[in-house]
């Protein structure tokens, strides 16, 4: 039996919550752009600057050994989230984006050759697309890209056919961030690994709903955001398996990283810093413990029982209302709802919504060649975090009957 | 009408609303009365593309006024595309080029043309002065 979370005193925990909007109180439903962080960030970042700001790893006073304490614990807390086996498989970066962006400079550019393919989805954001276009460009390797069907869900039986002796790498996403599809990643993996390919998994959307265990997905990196799971923007983290962290050369030069530095030859760092160059994002790397340290206070399994529940009552909701139609159908979803409006264009769904102090997200989501799939320019997205409630959802509802009304 | 008169006249216009529907209604009549766009100007060259809807404008002189004719696919910036139509068309490019356009402000629709990304239409704006500042080194 799940334990009821207690939203009031969730909602109390995030201050941006009571602020107002065009003279209407915030209904924020965009967390899947970004969720908001609750007051245990917020003071954490506070505490930070204001305690026990030095610069870590160097020096060797009471705050420089404090901060760097609280720095290395922040890495502990992301290996315990992801169940990695070791903190040294965890490289702090600035998010998914620039995790992504180091696999592709540094595995990609020393392992990947001419004729190479690599595997991605219809379902990728673009920062999951662009890097391996550069890299395809730079190397002659060669994109392929697995299908997904009507309601959103990737194509297997392509994907299966795809595979072959030539495939070297597979990097997809965990979660549609456009439609909300979880993906069978296990599977994914599974079958990427039978013909010797490593595979990278986009985990930005998916880190703030559902469990995440590198070691029993076997996968070879994992990328993941902290500003989506209630955490400060401007970090986050690669999980990389150690073998192939150790055998990848770092990309960005700079202090930190580095072990011996001669004008002849510089030795480099061992893991993780061989791939932090230079001074860190140390406050929000700091803060990101305790954006942890509340999810897993909550539970994920409550969270995601809840958000469930949302996301079911709104598809029911949304079905009432005539022209309306949810793009993005797949069995397996997070709370993600995307939709169309007969004859009406999404940005003055936007702009009409907004005006009602209702946040959402309207437009390609980053996901141009999937809108393209679907035959769109864009739709409207509603997203749906652990502190939402059945009434924001009413008020998202009546909110679309006005701009039905206003519109039609 | 100069360019200030008509400013002042939509300022006026929408003094007369007092709640965000009436405001916005009235932009989505304006958009929809904005006849359509003949397709032979929805060229690849006159649009202006927005991260999220686009806006074709082309540019003609006449008597020695530029005129602008302008569309858009989302119903609202079409709204404020022709309100812009309205203030700078059949002007001289004198005037268009050093116009001062604070009439958006002052009606509280300034966001719209913050959001550079997002609709176009301050890249829209730019492209109208691009015009006038064009057709005046014609002359």
């Amino acid at each position: 039996m799940l334990k009821t979370l207690d939203i009031t005193a969730v909602r109390n925990d995030f201050p941006i919550l009571n602020e107002v909007v065009n003279g209407k109180p915030l209904v924020y439903l965009d967390n899947a752009a970004t969720t908001q962080k609750p007051k245990q960030v917020l003071d954490a970042l506070a505490g930070y600057y204001g305690h026990y700001n030095a610069n870590i790893h160097r020096g060797i006073h009471h705050l420089a050994e404090k901060a760097t304490a609280a720095f290395e614990d922040s890495r502990k807390a992301m290996q315990q989230f992801v169940n990695a086996s070791s903190s040294d498989e965890i490289i702090f970066t600035y998010g998914t984006t620039d995790s992504i962006n180091l696999v592709a400079q540094t595995f990609g550019r020393s392992f990947l050759g001419k004729g190479d393919e690599i595997i991605i989805s219809t379902l990728e954001h673009h920062s999951n697309i662009v890097p391996w276009q550069m890299l395809c460009e730079e190397k002659g390797c060669i994109l392929k890209v697995i299908p997904v069907n009507e309601e959103g869900e990737l194509d297997m039986a392509a994907y299966q056919q795809m595979l072959s002796e030539n495939t070297k790498l597979v990097s997809v996403v965990h979660v549609s961030n456009a439609l909300g599809t979880i993906n069978p990643i296990k599977q994914i993996i599974d079958q990427a690994h039978t013909v010797g390919a490593k595979v990278l998994i986009d985990g930005a959307q998916a880190c703030s709903h559902l469990e995440i265990d590198v070691q029993a997905l076997d996968c070879d990196f994992y990328a993941f955001s902290m500003h989506k799971i209630y955490g400060p923007t401007g970090i986050g983290a690669l999980y990389g398996k150690r073998s192939l962290l150790e055998a990848m050369p770092p990309y960005r030069g700079g202090g930190e990283m580095i072990k011996e530095v001669t004008f002849e030859k510089t030795t480099y760092n061992e893991l993780p810093y061989k791939f932090e160059a230079g001074t860190p994002n140390i406050a929000d790397a700091v803060a990101s413990k305790f954006a942890l340290d509340y999810v897993n206070q909550l539970g994920k399994e409550h969270i995601a029982a809840y958000e469930n529940e949302l996301l079911a009552y709104a598809t029911q909701a949304m079905a009432d209302i005539p022209g309306l139609r949810i793009v993005g159908q797949a069995k397996q979803k997070v709370s993600v709802l995307s939709f169309v409006m007969d004859g009406i264009h999404h940005q003055d769904i936007g702009v009409l919504l907004d005006q009602q102090g209702i946040a959402i997200r309207t437009g390609h989501h980053c996901t141009q060649p999937l809108m393209q799939r679907f035959g769109l320019s864009g739709t409207s997205r509603a997203s749906f975090a652990v502190y939402n409630t059945i009434e924001e959802i009413d008020a998202l509802i009546s909110g679309l009957h006005k701009v039905k009304r206003m519109l039609g | 009408m100069t360019i200030k008169e008509v400013q002042d006249e939509l300022i006026s216009d929408f003094e007369l609303f007092d709640d965000w529907e009436s405001k916005y209604e009235y932009i989505i009549d304006m958009g929809k009365q904005l006849p359509t766009m003949d397709v032979q100007y929805k060229t690849e060259e006159n649009i202006i593309k927005g991260c999220q809807s686009l806006v074709w404008l082309h540019a003609y002189m006449k008597d020695g006024r530029l005129q602008f004719v302008a569309d858009s696919d989302a119903i609202i910036v079409r709204g404020l595309v022709s309100m812009l139509v309205k203030v700078l068309s059949d002007q001289s490019p004198e005037d268009i080029a050093k116009a001062d356009l604070y009439f958006l402000k002052e009606i509280g629709l300034h966001q719209h043309l913050a959001q550079t990304r997002s609709n176009g239409l301050a890249s829209m704006v730019k492209q109208m002065r691009a015009y006038a500042y064009a057709f005046q080194a014609v002359e």
